[in-house]
């Protein structure tokens, strides 16, 4: 008889939640029983909220269980699991026809669970590295071309036109250029480089290799944060294969072209996500902001022309070449095309990734997909786009997702991170938490920024405590506008957006009232 | 990944702290690199590491001083056997994790940034895990825990101050 082929995820949410220990337990289960079973580690699929998510092949497909403890798997096992038994509350039927997974549209995201992450054969199967031969075949210019038509704009949040900034390295003279990933996805709610990187890596290893060859550098680096050990793990050993397999190298196929890449860990810097800090931090030096102009992409890594791309950004690029810039196109709204990676996050009953084209509202994904909170509270407030995000209300979920739509209402998309919080929070403690992350993880170089931050929490410390309320109320509006207006990047330039949105839309939480039945928090 | 190495390593001497250094110095930008291969073998990085990593990089000690105090995950003294850190971003607050870290505070007897007396736990603020749908998150050393609550977290650090007695 041939052995069962069961796929346990290994992703960090999937381990977090006890995957390892479930992998054990099959096995041990299995020999029990005396069937031949083949484990495969897959990537997660992303649907977070059935972690560990099991599979098992079938002639039908894979069929799913979820989510499944340690505890749960002896049940799982007598209920037929082996053989695909559906007669069991964890059984979820065909993955493929999960409602969750079925009704998005992955191009990026398209292989994610489905594979090893780091079999190179699994890859190819998958059309793996085809947008990369394109590449090959194509002149340098026809492959930014590609990537213009495609309309991709930046990922990570700044939503520039990834061709534009490729077209800009490519027409400096020839030379020393580097390609640079930004892979220190340190927003709080997203988690959709990090699938990447642990479950697809090739994916970024094929984009990165591709904006080589289109851009005329030879040397790449992902500057990833040190939170993601078990990314950092799954991209040396993606890389090692890579090199072994002809993709990376001196030598790319065969083609004369040659491509490096290696890993660089960050240090625990937020603000090393800032582009020009991030090339501060590769060069080795502290992470300051650098003053722009001149542009990375004419001045950058080691003062050399180089293409900084979130990890999204690159890890899109491999379906563009692929499929067609045209047909990344065809999906979208407005000046937003292809595809947005949603994660929704925090206080939700189905946490998780969607890849779905821009123009859904907010309401339809945290209601049809989330399913509302976890807590099964009302909701009361969404912060998109990281820790730099607006607050918002109720009154403004139902607006599509697209990057113009959203600034126009104050809203940012930037990674695409939703973090959920039901009527429990205290919208005082969130806007006090935004100024106090802006202290902890300002670089200093600006005064906006590195005392803003810092007066923030204290103007904000002292409205909750009931003083001058509405003095203190003006001068953090003043604070907020000076900030907006005076800072040197993002950090402290929308450091004070959330903070705005308290003030606009939940005034009442900042007033002694609140602050003395709920409690602030201290630091 | 089952148990992740403890962040306490080899005892530093001058001779090991130098062949890390020389491993690592011809690397274009090498610093980073650097710092984290010190702070990966010995834990953390001595003091007398500092003017040697500014000799091997051409650096002013000044300038090596404020590239490691610039980062968070950089430590000039060593930690317990556990570093817990907490996630202090707003997904996991969204779920509980203010009063996670109330009650790991409590339950450690120390603050964030400090070590117990046993030298068991150093418990660290950390700014997303990137496990935002399956909060509250804590790291320990190399590994993530997911939906943790105080129950659980008391759980889990009696089961690594357990390790210990068993170890001995």
């Amino acid at each position: 008889m041939m052995a069962v082929t069961v796929y346990v995820p290994r992703d960090t949410t999937a381990l977090a939640l006890g995957a390892d220990r479930v992998a054990t337990r099959l096995e041990r289960g299995a020999k029990a029983r005396n069937v031949d079973i083949n484990i495969v580690r897959n990537g997660s699929r992303g649907l977070f909220y059935l972690e560990p998510l099991i599979e098992v092949a079938t002639p039908e497909g894979r069929v799913a269980y979820g989510p499944v403890t340690p505890a749960e798997v002896e049940s799982l096992l007598d209920a037929g699991l082996l053989d695909g038994g559906q007669d069991h509350p964890l059984a979820l039927g065909l993955t493929e026809e999960i409602a969750y997974l079925k009704r998005q549209q992955r191009l990026t995201f398209s292989r994610i669970g489905l594979t090893d992450p780091v079999s190179i054969e699994d890859y190819t199967a998958l059309r793996g590295f085809k947008g990369l031969e394109k590449a090959l075949a194509l002149e340098a210019q026809a492959v930014v071309d590609e990537v213009t038509a495609s309309g991709l704009r930046g990922r990570g949040g700044a939503a520039f036109p990834t061709g534009i900034k490729w077209q800009t390295v490519h027409d400096q003279p020839a030379g020393q250029k580097y390609v640079v990933c930004n892979a220190d996805e340190g927003d709080s709610g997203t988690f959709a480089d990090r699938l990447v990187m642990e479950c697809d890596p090739y994916l970024l290893i094929e984009g990165m290799a591709i904006a080589g060859l289109a851009a005329g550098a030879d040397q790449g680096y992902i500057y990833l944060r040190s939170e993601y050990p078990l990314a950092h793990a799954v991209l040396e050993e993606a890389i090692e294969r890579a090199v072994a397999a002809g993709y990376l190298g001196d030598d790319i196929l065969g083609s004369g072209r040659g491509f490096h890449l290696e890993v660089r860990l960050g240090a625990g810097a937020y603000i090393c996500g800032e582009e020009t800090s991030l090339l501060e931090s590769l060069e080795g030096k502290r992470g300051l902001v650098r003053a722009k102009p001149p542009l990375p992409a004419i001045e950058g890594l080691f003062g050399r022309p180089t293409v900084v791309n979130n990890v999204l950004s690159l890890a899109t690029v491999p379906f563009i070449l692929d499929q067609g810039g045209q047909t990344y196109a065809d999906y979208g709204l407005g000046r937003s095309r292809g595809t947005l990676a949603i994660q929704l996050a925090g206080n939700v009953k189905r946490g998780g990734l969607v890849e779905l084209a821009f123009g859904t509202s907010l309401r339809e994904l945290m209601e049809e997909f989330g399913g509302g909170t976890r807590s099964g509270r009302p909701l009361k407030a969404v912060q998109v786009g990281g820790p730099l995000g607006a607050y918002l209300p109720e009154s403004q979920w139902d607006h599509p997702i697209d990057y113009e739509g959203f600034a126009a209402f104050g809203g940012v998309v930037g990674h695409g991170g939703v973090v959920m919080f039901d009527d429990s929070v205290d919208m005082g403690d969130q806007a006090r938490f935004a100024m106090e992350f802006c202290s902890v993880e300002s670089c200093g170089k600006c005064t906006p920024c590195r005392i803003g931050a810092v007066r923030g929490v204290e103007v904000i410390d002292r409205l909750r405590a009931g003083e001058s309320l509405d003095k203190n109320l003006a001068l953090l509006t003043d604070l907020c506008d000076t900030m907006v207006d005076g800072s040197l990047c993002a950090m402290g330039g929308m450091t004070p957006f959330p903070v705005q949105s308290v003030l606009q839309h939940f005034p009442d939480d900042l007033t002694p009232r609140q602050a003395a039945t709920v409690g602030g928090t201290t630091c | 990944m089952s148990h992740s190495a403890s962040p306490v390593a080899d005892a530093w001497t001058p001779a090991e702290l130098q062949t890390v250094i020389d491993a690592h110095r011809a690397r274009p930008g090498a610093m980073l690199p650097l710092l984290h291969a010190i702070q990966a073998r010995f834990g953390f990085i001595p003091e007398e590491a500092v003017p040697r990593v500014a000799e091997a990089l051409r650096h002013t000690r000044a300038e090596v001083h404020g590239i490691i105090s610039f980062y968070h995950h950089f430590r000039t003294h060593p930690a317990g056997r556990s570093v817990i850190q907490i996630c202090r971003a707003e997904a996991c607050q969204a779920v509980g994790s203010r009063q996670l870290e109330a009650h790991a505070r409590k339950a450690l007897g120390i603050d964030y940034h400090q070590t117990t007396p046993d030298h068991e736990f150093t418990l660290e603020p950390v700014y997303c895990l990137g496990n935002c749908a399956c909060g509250p998150s804590i790291r320990v050393n190399d590994d993530v825990y997911g939906r943790m609550t105080p129950e659980q977290f008391d759980e889990l650090t009696d089961e690594l101050s357990a390790t210990v007695v068993e170890v001995k």
